[in-house]
């Protein structure tokens, strides 16, 4: 188990170097030069942009620039925001919490609702049930974000005044950040209705984060049970006469899992990159609104720090679903 | 701080709906660059730092582009207008926090560390958060300012390298907001001196207390205030990014006042009887600038018949969807030394088509410049350009539309010899013409901020006298007699003014709208 660790691991080296790579050339292919976009409409003097050139290194071989950057990235600097003028990394750091308690809190949902889901519909296949719970899999995973947002806080925050319209707890509370996790900071500060306040937040935009995932675990689940429940094992198990809630829940579902995991696994992309809308509408402070408004102000540092922290993220997501793969099957690891 | 944060914390969680009461919560559009506002250029930044936190020499009166007292009691030029002497207000006291508390009043020290910081590069401050000083460099004050000295602790004097009017107004702005040079030296001395930008600490209405990025940030009145304090105990900002979920947030209760409602929620809004809409002309103007250089387009006659054939009433409709004002100057109406006896350029395709054959003009193709961005003078820069060219094609003229990344674009729309009339605008930065007609139409600026690239002598005669008049009465003549010369000359369509709405809740009560942009929560309370 620990050498398959190892070599899964060792691929980690050169997939990361090459992200460095493709998000630092990402952005610079992009058009658009980020000194002129920052003097806008007024624009500078030639003097006055040969200064900025060298203020912020572009005067140096592209080479060059990238060298340095992944010296800089080895040692843990990801430069500074031009925008903000603050390092990319603490800034990271800062709103990346936010981030990861939605897109857990979304992830929870989606496997808590998806995987019953799809095991309930595929041992009712072709009955009542399978048909109205796939069409809605279907209608949630065609839904635009945007849209399903803004019909949600138009229904449950405008007109029945349920949930908040977004944020993350209500104004009326403050107190100090301690770890970045506003369910666990406000139920460390003591407040009484805070930590209500921050679950109540947390409620719509984990429906919308999660709509998608939860659409495509419960279809993935459905044909992994439908493929398995076919399998001999489990129609000798039938024929021993196991409780069909014991062969459907240990036998199928457990086998059924490695395709579900690795969906659950490459989902965690998709919730970064659904995070960006999200975050937006919910007025959510996480990483997704500060990498597009990056994007547009051509704030490379942001862009490419921003970019390799995300791929590394998933890169590790995904190691972690291969070590899973191990536990869940010990024939992978032996291979 | 942390202290302060808890027993702010304690305060609000105790009184409940009192400290409702006595909180303005405002759902800002998006997060502010920092605090220091002379490193910034955004209007989101200077809402939420030099507006509730600093204060400047002069201030502009909310509500109008005056020029008012602010912590300079009064201004003298000399005779030359070289020299301008500011006599400093006493007993103004700036903010503290956990780390910092003022051993002294305000005076002229902290007017030249504010200063001096930006002009310096040896400055100690002038590096510190990659100070760019960008404001300050744009609008020339490296060059014009010579020197500024410390007459006694509470006179200061700068010297101008030439005689320049809008110098005044520039004091207003908020690059030229007063920081605290105690604080500095402190911050400096502790290794911490980018707090100054991160905790700030100015003289202003309200005093920072916290910020969450892209969350909230919190402010408490200044009790201190040299005016009579703020209405409100607390002023938060709520950030909230996406116009349609500012405008439930109002409705729900959660905000108080919000900025840039969607065109299309505006009548909504005007019907909702919770909701007070104010509105105003925005100080700004969306233009078509023509090539002045190159043929037919360096001929007056062809602009202006071109003008004619633009239906301006139908932009404002489509594209403004009526939050748009047709332009016929190219200053603002709310702007002192607007002239408004010139009439426009009729709406007349056959007159237009009419003065193009007499000028020998048939059979023109041209292209217009589309702006792949919104901006408050121009929301919809592509389907503005689409108007024109069905416009254009009345009068038999064949428009292709152009279009680029927006720094390819500023970059590209600049050059002597482009090809093709530029959709674009500007919004104004310290209330003076001479920041429209001179950086815009003057000579200087072209193959920069003059997308005409036109120079036309007894335009520019006016504003550079314009400039170097301190003569209020004389300097609103020559703006007004240099507008007629545009208009004769025509070297941009002037399109629209956009007007500004602000949906605020039927409890506020005092807000002004503020001709130059800024949201100012001073003098504002809630029932």
């Amino acid at each position: 188990m620990f050498g398959y660790f190892l070599t899964r691991l060792g691929m980690f080296v050169p997939t990361f170097l090459g992200v460095t790579l493709i998000s630092f050339m990402f952005i610079r292919v992009l058009p658009g030069d980020p000194i002129i976009v920052m003097a806008g409409e007024r624009g500078m003097t030639e003097e006055r942009y040969q200064e900025m050139v060298e203020k912020l290194g572009f005067d140096k071989p592209v080479l060059q620039q990238y060298w340095d950057y992944l010296v800089g990235v080895l040692h843990g600097d990801l430069g500074e925001s031009f925008v903000t003028k603050k390092p990319v990394w603490d800034e990271f750091f800062a709103l990346f919490p936010a981030t990861l308690e939605l897109s857990l809190c979304a992830m929870i949902f989606a496997v808590a609702l998806g995987l019953p889901a799809g095991v309930i519909a595929a041992v009712n296949r072709g009955k009542f049930f399978d048909r109205a719970l796939m069409s809605s899999a279907l209608v949630g995973y065609s839904m635009p974000i945007f849209w399903w947002a803004l019909l949600l806080i138009i229904v449950f925050s405008g007109n029945l005044g349920w949930t908040p319209v977004s944020g993350r707890i209500d104004l009326l509370y403050y107190f100090p950040s301690v770890t970045g996790f506003m369910l666990i900071d406000s139920l460390l500060s003591g407040q009484p209705g805070a930590f209500g306040s921050a679950v109540r937040h947390l409620i719509l935009p984990t429906i919308v984060l999660g709509t998608i995932p939860l659409a495509v675990i419960a279809r993935q689940t459905r044909s992994a049970m439908l493929e398995v429940l076919g399998e001999d094992y489990i129609r000798t198990a039938r024929a021993k006469g196991l409780a069909p809630a014991r062969i459907n829940g240990l036998h199928a579902l457990r086998n059924a899992l490695i395709p579900v995991i690795t969906v659950i696994g490459l989902s965690v992309g998709t919730l970064l990159a659904g995070a960006i809308l999200t975050e937006t509408i919910f007025s959510w402070p996480g990483i997704g609104k500060w990498m597009v408004d990056s994007i547009f102000r051509r704030d490379y540092p942001v862009v490419q720090g921003g970019l390799l922290m995300i791929a590394v993220i998933v890169m590790l997501v995904n190691l972690l679903v291969d070590v899973l793969y191990g536990v869940i099957n010990p024939k992978i690891r032996r291979r | 701080m942390k202290l302060k944060l808890l027993a702010a914390t304690a305060a609000i969680a105790l009184s409940g709906a009192a400290a409702q009461a006595n909180t303005l919560v405002y759902c800002s559009e998006g997060s502010p660059e920092g605090f220091d506002p002379a490193l910034f250029t955004a209007g989101t930044t200077f809402d939420a730092s030099s507006h509730p936190i600093y204060n400047r020499l002069l201030e502009f009166e909310t509500g109008t582009t005056n020029v008012i007292p602010g912590l300079a009691e009064s201004v003298e030029a000399s005779d030359d207008g070289l020299e301008y002497t500011f006599k400093l207000r006493q007993g103004v006291k700036f903010h503290s926090n956990d780390e910092f508390t003022p051993t002294r009043d305000f005076n002229a020290d902290d007017v030249i560390f504010s200063f001096m910081r930006q002009k310096d590069d040896s400055h100690p401050y002038n590096q510190v958060s990659g100070g760019t000083w960008e404001y300050f460099k744009g609008m020339g004050m490296p060059d014009l300012v010579e020197s500024i000295e410390k007459v006694d602790d509470y006179t200061v004097k700068f010297k101008l390298t030439k005689p320049e009017a809008p110098f005044v107004a520039n004091m207003a702005m908020d690059f030229a907001s007063i920081l605290s040079a105690e604080y500095a030296d402190a911050m400096m001395e502790a290794g911490t001196p980018e707090k100054l930008n991160t905790a700030p600490i100015g003289t202003g209405p309200f005093s920072f207390l916290a910020y969450q990025k892209d969350a909230v940030i919190r402010y408490a009145q200044n009790a201190d205030y040299w005016k009579a304090p703020a209405d409100v105990e607390n002023l938060i900002f709520a950030i909230t990014p996406d116009a349609s979920v500012r405008y439930q947030k109002l409705k729900a209760g959660e905000c108080h006042i919000m900025p840039y409602p969607n065109p299309a929620d505006i009548q909504a809004m005007k019907d909702d009887g919770d909701i007070n809409m104010m509105e105003q002309e925005g100080l700004n103007v969306g233009y078509l600038a023509y090539n002045t250089t190159m043929a037919p387009f360096d001929n007056p006659n062809v602009r202006k018949a071109l003008n004619m054939a633009i239906d301006k009433n139908a932009i404002i409709d489509v594209v403004f969807q009526g939050s748009g004002q047709v332009a016929k100057n190219p200053i603002p109406p709310t702007m002192w030394g607007y002239n408004d006896a010139i009439t426009d350029d009729a709406y007349d395709p056959e007159a237009a088509k009419a003065m193009l054959e007499a000028e020998g003009v048939s059979d023109l193709s041209m292209k217009v410049w589309a702006m792949p961005v919104q901006r408050p003078y121009n929301p919809n820069a592509r389907r503005m350009a689409e108007l024109i060219q069905a416009d254009f094609a009345k009068v038999g003229v064949d428009v292709e539309i152009v279009s680029y990344e927006w720094g390819e674009y500023l970059s590209r729309s600049k050059d002597l010899d482009r090809d093709g009339a530029v959709l674009l605008g500007w919004t104004g930065d310290n209330g003076d013409p001479d920041n429209f007609l001179a950086v815009l139409l003057g000579c200087d600026g072209r193959e920069a901020s003059n997308r005409a690239q036109w120079c036309h002598e007894p335009f520019e005669d006016l504003i550079l006298k314009a400039k170097q008049s301190t003569d209020q009465a004389e300097r609103t003549k020559l703006y007004e007699d240099a507008q007629v010369i545009f208009k004769e000359q025509a070297p941009w369509a002037t399109i629209a003014h956009s007007v500004v709405y602000m949906p605020m809740s039927n409890k506020v009560q005092g807000y002004k709208v503020h001709p130059l942009g800024g949201h100012i929560f001073y003098g504002v309370s809630v029932e």
